[in-house]
């Protein structure tokens, strides 16, 4: 054997030395993967042909490669599984959640909580795993914060996992190294800080809400005193918190019950829409009120906002205003509600409402809510607090906490420090844990430059070798939260353990493990050291305990502690730790001076700067399922176009598509022009988290960076010098017209009445509305015996957040296309959210309509079909049966609604290997050539009849929820067996405001809407009427 | 016989040309058509031509080898237009291929002499216009390679075609009548075959056209059995000639469309197709008659009337465009009503401006007896005719898909430079099929041309 082993290139891995083999495979530590048996032993040959061939990692192959041929070049992708399908489970013991004792039963998936920590606050997750492999994101029922919800980001999170350019290993100055490498070459620097008291070194991370980490943190803190730990995330609290300061003299969180909230005022707040702290919950709180079925009368909802958004389409009553406007406008209502010293005065149409707004939320005393927006100045935020207050709603719709935030700052002046220090040469050794400042910090503070030049030793720690990593000597591969051991905690504090369902794709580090170097924990598993963190905690009288396992009633009063393991497979398996819910505390109002108000003219153009409802802060930039996400409202994909008011277009003479130049102090930008209906004038809205520059092959290049022009000063709103620069750019929107008239008269798609007219004759509010007797047909009607399964949607719940579009995309395997075929209407969504716009052009009311497949009764796809391929089923459904599809698209012509979705090329990515881990192995990945629409997730619905007729029984409504069903925060899809009345669905049906969208057609949608139903003011005049 | 007689006699008394020049004996018309295949040389003209359509043969076997190796998405096709330029030019050739039946079994059983001059290359154009229409409907697949699964083959899965579909009544439609008319032709090929069998020096030629000639010797008994056969097809192919239209028109009437779902539909694909049909005899016949020296058979007689036959179905036509959104403002159905406002209105206006012009207006010069006897107007207003034609069907196929019934899915079809080298590309194939069917069949039926000679008629000695 040694002789064989001398030949330099074994041509057949039998070859290998096994014993040789193993002891490689012994001597690592933890799961590793290999790509062959030559790599494994080391070869030479191969090792340089890895150098060779992956010097720096993803970025280095922009150049070249069309955006859909990276697909293919994936199937060469460094590093991972040459093994796909031998995916590992963390050595730890990690909890399922239970169904049945033998855990896995091959084929069968298993359920696991965690949580997944966005924007300084968590979202509490059910993940579901196929054979280790985690395939589908879901909301945690039992959780407070989610309650079986979920939203956007949770969603697409799985693909992020699997995203094929995400960092694949530790490198230094861009070349692979390993992680013993760092920790050695850590050896030298660290000594020298640990001489000099940690002076020089720094720390940079986002918004900590983990208690380990804040722990860690604090330790390094006392360890190095001289050292100093920072934070920044562009998409901060700074106002909220400063808001908080002011009224209160303590940042306190601010809470809220929109259940119990009769009227809400949102001083833009995006408060439905999963930006905003809390949104899942807060969604489906308020379309809770939103339903004239329910007992409770319906709320209403004021917004006066300066940027058209989700929450904005939902509002009764919809205010666009400028900045100035607005804050005038929230000073007045807080002096008409009573608060003391606020001034302010309203005009114009702020001045038609101001008196009825203010006699509403008088006569809702204790039931009335006023949010003030995230984006929105301090004073605005201690505005709300003091009307609040004024109101009585302190400790009925709004409650005061403790920052779920381990250490709240103020983030803008925490990173504005640093780069002074930077400057100053005070910074030896950088630590930037997660987080992406080169980029995302505005550009006048020169971050990447700044630390290049002046800090010697940086290191970053983050998923994807982005603009930060280009700037650091170390880069440390970070672990996801679905291959990492953590804590976090949602919105309302209560605390999550973060299991991982997958040992690390990548080797990857978590924050903790790299903070471990600097406690001097050395090595340590992230397991080890959030286990031995609640230890600790558990240790303390205080640590509330385990045993009140209630479902959803996190807040119980726990009995003392008995041991960890009680403690903590319990908070595992239900993915929070009992009791840990923050409690309301009284903060005392202070007597607040709130200034003068707003001095002097108004700019005569302003830049409203957003998190971008799809890639955020730019974080999801290279997930393909965000970027291709139709935004709400404007339904843009892959760009951030620069929203222009109708108003403002007109006087400056732009059209969609042109590029302008925005011009802050002495920086300038040039953007795409998207002209947006219901923007205030003057005002134009950019969003963050574009123009990106190292992103990874999907991001990379889309949109226009805003950060450009951000300033710390003015974070959200700033006056801006615009003009046209004569070029274009194409936007590419999913939606064709977005309204419901055409010139021959309005299409009733969307129908909607005032609560008062449905009240009066519920019927009334469908008499326009056609639909054929059953025996209007030539054919023999079908008969259901068994199941006839049936879909529900409230149009007034719905809240347009797209959670339903995305966990669709993540259930059904649903493929990307690219910007360039959405632009040409080749998109595969099965299910869209229509936006549509009603009334005056400066200000519509905007309607989301979710339009899933029908699965009418009298398809008109079946009978075109010449080969079969579109079948009815016994229980009513709409098969597609893939396999016999020839691709003649007669059915998608012939499907009024154009639900159906058609493979003009090979849209999947049959070749990369992360990809083939993440797909749902329940549903079939459609190949070039077919129609593919959405199922009903017929996959749920046969798993669902197998398990009962196991259990001789009928499905019940409980064993069955669609993807779109179970992540829609507001609860407003309905679905199951409407054969059966007892059922939710059917129940719905049966009301009057459930009609069929297009049913003068004699489809007979299976899927039908419920009607709108808004709560206007009567004091107010009426956004234009339909009719 | 006597029938014949007494439209000869109209005709020279309102001083219309006659359909065959005077003083042509069996003699002549043998020689001048069998020497254009047997003994003209091969001209420079004729290759150039050859070369030229060849190139666009070759484009399109490189778009449709393209198409198969990325698929259908090198198109301009989309949600919400899931059919583009490939169903356009679909319904285009077959419509094209209605005048090749029209003339040789309709106008045969209508006793139209004047068919006989044009019959034969009027039949080749129909094969093959239907054989570039066939293309369509396979490469427009999303898996062109499973199209057979539209036939009812007896397979072991027991799967059917679904028989509801109009597009597996189209299967049945176009193969039937590309096979009815591929008999036919042969058919009334077989004598001419025999023809140039006796004539042909060349041993090569001689056996081939001897193969293809079954033996035709001419007797009595053959031509007897001959002339019940050939009625018999002709009779046969009459229906289809009506029938193949309407049912491609079925395509569009049975969807729920708006613009698709009208019974006018029917009816004014025929006449649509025989529009473009005789306007495509005339683009061929035209200058064959000129580069081949063959004004004595291909008369005035014979370009007058097509442009007759073009005028009257033109108006048939332009019947139907009326009567659309006629029956969509009377019907009330307010899908209908948008969908010809935005034929006129919308973003596609240019096109349907094109479609009335080129369609309706520009043709009415036909009643112009000058210009209807110009053969170089006559090639010009086919040309018109036949694109405007084509528009119609873009007019239909794409604008009727691009805003339906959800406003929100309300998109726009722009064609890709695949779609044109594909559309182009048959009509290269076209050409270069017409091209060597001249060379190598006689373009004129022979005998039929004979039987136009007084000397042919049966006199019976009383």
């Amino acid at each position: 054997m040694g002789a064989d082993k001398k030949a330099s290139h074994p041509v057949c891995p039998g070859k290998h030395n096994l014993k040789e083999l193993e002891e490689k495979l012994a001597s690592e530590d933890g799961p590793r993967y290999w790509r062959s048996l030559e790599e494994l032993a080391g070869d030479p040959a191969f090792q340089e042909q890895v150098q060779r061939e992956f010097p720096r990692g993803a970025s280095e192959w922009l150049e070249g490669f069309s955006r859909r041929g990276f697909l293919q070049l994936m199937g060469a992708s460094l590093a991972l599984a040459g093994l796909t399908s031998c995916t590992k489970q963390p050595l730890e013991p990690i909890v399922p959640y239970v169904r049945q004792p033998e855990e896995i039963v091959p084929g069968r998936p298993l359920f696991f909580a965690t949580a997944m920590e966005m924007g300084g606050h968590a979202r509490p997750l059910l993940v579901e795993s196929h054979m280790g492999r985690p395939t589908k994101v879901e909301g945690n029922p039992d959780h407070p914060a989610s309650l079986g919800g979920s939203d956007i980001f949770s969603q697409a999170s799985v693909l992020e996992l699997y995203d094929p350019d995400r960092s694949p290993a530790v490198a230094y100055s861009g070349e692979i190294r390993s992680y013993p490498a760092f920790l050695g070459a850590m050896q030298a620097p660290m000594s020298a800080l640990r001489q000099a008291q940690g002076a020089g070194l720094r720390f940079l991370t986002r918004t900590v809400v983990s208690p380990t980490l804040a722990d860690q943190l604090k330790t390094v803190l006392q360890v190095f005193p001289q050292a100093k730990w920072h934070q920044y995330e562009p998409v901060n609290r700074d106002n909220a918190r400063a808001g908080a300061v002011m009224a209160f003299g303590e940042p306190v969180e601010t809470q809220y019950r929109l259940a119990e909230a009769d009227v809400i005022l949102s001083l833009d707040a995006d408060f439905l829409y999963p930006t905003f702290p809390g949104a899942v919950r807060h969604a489906r709180d308020w379309a809770s009120r939103r339903r004239p079925e329910s007992s409770r009368p319906i709320g209403r909802l004021y917004v006066a906002e300066t940027t058209y958004t989700a929450t904005g389409g939902k509002a009764d009553h919809r205010l666009p205003l400028r900045q100035m406007e607005l804050e005038q406008f929230a000073r007045a209502v807080a002096k008409g509600v009573g608060v003391n010293g606020a001034g302010g005065a309203a005009s114009g149409m702020a001045g038609t409402w101001l008196s009825a707004l203010v006699k509403d939320l008088q006569q809702h005393k204790g039931s009335c809510v006023v949010i003030a927006g995230e984006y929105q100045p301090p004073v605005i935020h201690a505005l709300a607090h003091a009307m609040n207050a004024a109101l009585g709603n302190v400790g009925r719709t709004v409650f005061y906490t403790d920052p779920v935030a381990a250490n709240w700052v103020d983030e803008n002046q925490s990173v504005t420090e640093l780069v002074d220090d930077m400057k100053g040469g005070k910074v030896q050794l950088l630590v930037i844990l997660g987080g992406n400042p080169v980029y995302d910090t505005p550009a006048e503070l020169g971050f990447g430059l700044i630390m290049k030049g002046k800090v010697p030793l940086r290191i970053h720690h983050g998923l994807y070798q982005d603009e930060t990593a280009q700037f650091c000597q170390w880069h440390i591969n970070a672990a996801h939260y679905l291959e990492a051991w953590g804590d976090t905690r949602a919105y309302d504090g209560t605390t999550s353990i973060i299991q991982p369902l997958i040992a690390p794709l990548y080797n990857g580090k978590t924050d903790t493990e790299v903070m471990a170097i600097f406690t001097g924990q050395g090595e340590t598993k992230a397991y080890d050291i959030v286990r031995a963190y609640w230890q600790r905690q558990l240790q303390k009288p205080a640590m509330p305990a385990p045993a009140a396992r209630g479902k959803g009633k996190a807040a119980a009063a726990p009995p003392p502690a008995v041991d960890f393991e009680g403690f903590w497979r319990p908070a595992v398996h239900d993915g929070f730790i009992a009791g840990t819910t923050l409690q309301p505390k009284q903060p005392q109002l202070k007597n607040v001076d709130f200034g003068a108000g707003p001095q002097g003219s108004q700019p005569p153009l302003e830049i409203n700067f957003r998190p971008d409802p799809s890639v955020f802060d730019g974080r999801f930039s290279n997930n393909a399922w965000l970027q291709e996400l139709p935004k709400p409202v404007n339904k843009l994909t892959w760009d951030n176009g620069l929203l222009v008011g109708v108003e403002t277009a007109h006087q400056m003479g732009l059209k969609t598509n042109d590029v302008v130049e925005l011009k802050v102090g002495n920086r300038t930008l040039e953007a795409a022009v998207w002209v947006q209906t219901g923007q205030p004038s003057n005002v134009v809205t950019g969003f963050l988290g574009y123009g990106r520059r190292f992103a990874g092959r999907t991001g990379t290049g889309f949109g226009f960076d805003m950060y450009r022009i951000r300033t710390t000063k003015e974070p959200w709103s700033t006056a801006v010098e615009m003009r046209r620069t004569g070029d274009q750019y194409l936007l590419a929107s999913t939606q064709g017209q977005q309204s419901m008239d055409t010139q021959l008269g309005t299409r009733d798609l969307v129908i909607s009445a005032t609560a008062g007219q449905y009240a009066q004759d519920p019927k009334a509010i469908l008499r326009h509305h056609y639909t054929p007797e059953k025996d209007e047909t030539l054919y023999y009607n079908y008969e259901y015996t068994s199941y006839a399964w049936g879909m529900s949607i409230d149009l007034s719940a719905c809240v347009g957040c797209n959670a339903c579009v995305i966990a669709c995309q993540s259930e059904n395997n649903i493929a990307v296309v690219g910007k360039e075929q959405v632009n040409k209407g080749r998109h595969m969504h099965w299910i869209r959210v229509d936006t549509y716009y009603q009334g005056d052009r400066d200000n519509p009311k905007a309607y989301f309509q979710p339009v899933p497949c029908m699965h009418c009764e009298n398809a008109p796809c079946e009978y075109v079909c010449p080969v079969g391929a579109t079948v009815h089923s016994s229980e009513g459904l709409n098969d597609m049966v893939y396999n016999r599809c020839v691709g003649t698209r007669y059915c998608s012509n012939n499907c009024p609604y154009k639900v159906r979705r058609f493979n003009f090329m090979l849209w999947q990515d049959w070749n990369t290997p992360q990809l083939k881990m993440m797909r749902n192995p329940e549903v079939t990945v459609r190949s070039r050539g077919v129609m593919e629409k959405c199922s009903y997730c017929v996959q749920r619905i046969t798993q669902a009849r197998i398990d009962s007729e196991r259990e001789d029984r009928k499905v019940r409504e409980a064993d069955l929820m669609t993807a779109c069903q179970q992540a829609c925060p507001a609860d407003a899809i309905a679905f199951g067996d409407i054969n059966n009345p007892e059922n939710r669905v059917s129940k719905l049906k049966g009301t009057a405001r459930n009609y069929g969208l297009l049913s003068d057609l004699n489809t007979r949608p299976r899927t039908t809407y419920l009607a709108a139903i808004n709560n206007p003011n009567p004091e107010l005049p009426p956004p234009a009427e339909k009719n | 016989m006597e029938q014949k007689d007494r439209i000869e006699e109209i005709s020279e008394r309102h001083g219309r040309p006659p359909v065959m020049a005077p003083g042509h004996t069996f003699a002549t018309i043998t020689d001048k058509i069998s020497s254009i295949v047997l003994t003209r040389p091969v001209s420079l003209g004729w290759l150039m031509g050859v070369g030229f359509v060849a190139l666009w043969t070759f484009i399109l076997l490189f778009a449709v080898s393209y198409l198969f190796y990325q698929g259908v998405g090198i198109w301009g096709v989309n949600v919400p237009v899931g059919w583009g330029f490939a169903i356009t030019n679909f319904v285009w050739w077959v419509g094209i291929g209605h005048a090749g039946t029209l003339i040789s079994a309709i106008l045969l059983l209508l006793r139209q002499s004047w068919r006989n001059s044009i019959n034969r290359f009027a039949e080749a154009m129909t094969l093959f216009a239907v054989a570039c229409a066939g293309l369509f409907p396979i490469l427009h697949l999303g898996r062109p390679w499973l199209a057979y699964w539209l036939f009812p083959y007896p397979n072991t899965m027991n799967v059917w075609p679904q028989f509801r579909s109009p597009l597996v009544w189209d299967v049945f439609a176009v193969s039937t009548y590309f096979t009815i008319s591929l008999l036919f032709w042969f058919q009334g090929l077989i004598p001419d075959l025999a023809t140039l069998r006796d004539r042909a020096v060349n041993r090569y030629a001689r056996t081939i056209y001897g193969f293809m000639a079954m033996g035709w010797r001419g007797s009595a008994r053959h031509w007897k059995r001959y002339h019940t056969a050939y009625l018999l097809l002709a009779g046969l192919a009459t229906p289809l000639v009506l029938s193949v239209h309407t049912v491609v028109s079925f395509d569009f009437t049975i969807a729920i469309v708006p613009g698709w779902h009208s019974t006018i539909f029917p009816p004014y694909f025929v006449a649509g197709a025989i529009y473009s049909g005789f306007a495509m005899v005339l683009i061929l016949a035209i200058p064959i008659r000129y580069f081949y020296g063959l004004e004595d058979f291909v008369t005035m007689r014979h370009l007058e009337n097509s442009g007759m036959i073009m005028l009257a179905t033109g108006l048939i036509v332009a019947y139907g465009y009326i009567m659309e959104p006629f029956m969509a403002w009377f019907g009330g159905n307010k899908y209908d009503m948008y969908q010809f406002w935005d034929r006129a209105h919308g973003p596609y206006w240019w096109v349907f401006l094109a479609l009335i012009s080129m369609n309706v207006v520009i043709p009415q010069v036909l009643w112009i007896g000058k210009l209807r006897r110009s053969p170089f107007w006559l090639f010009v207003i086919s040309l018109d005719v036949l694109i405007g034609m084509w528009i119609e069907r873009v007019v239909i196929v794409v604008v009727s898909l691009h805003r339906d019934f959800l406003t929100s899915s309300w998109g726009m079809y722009y064609p890709t430079k695949w779609d044109w080298f594909t559309f182009l590309g048959t009509i290269g194939f076209f050409f270069l099929c017409m091209l060597l069917f001249l060379r190598v069949l006689p373009m004129i039926s022979i005998f039929e041309l004979r039987e136009l000679l007084p000397e042919a008629e049966v006199k019976v000695e009383p």
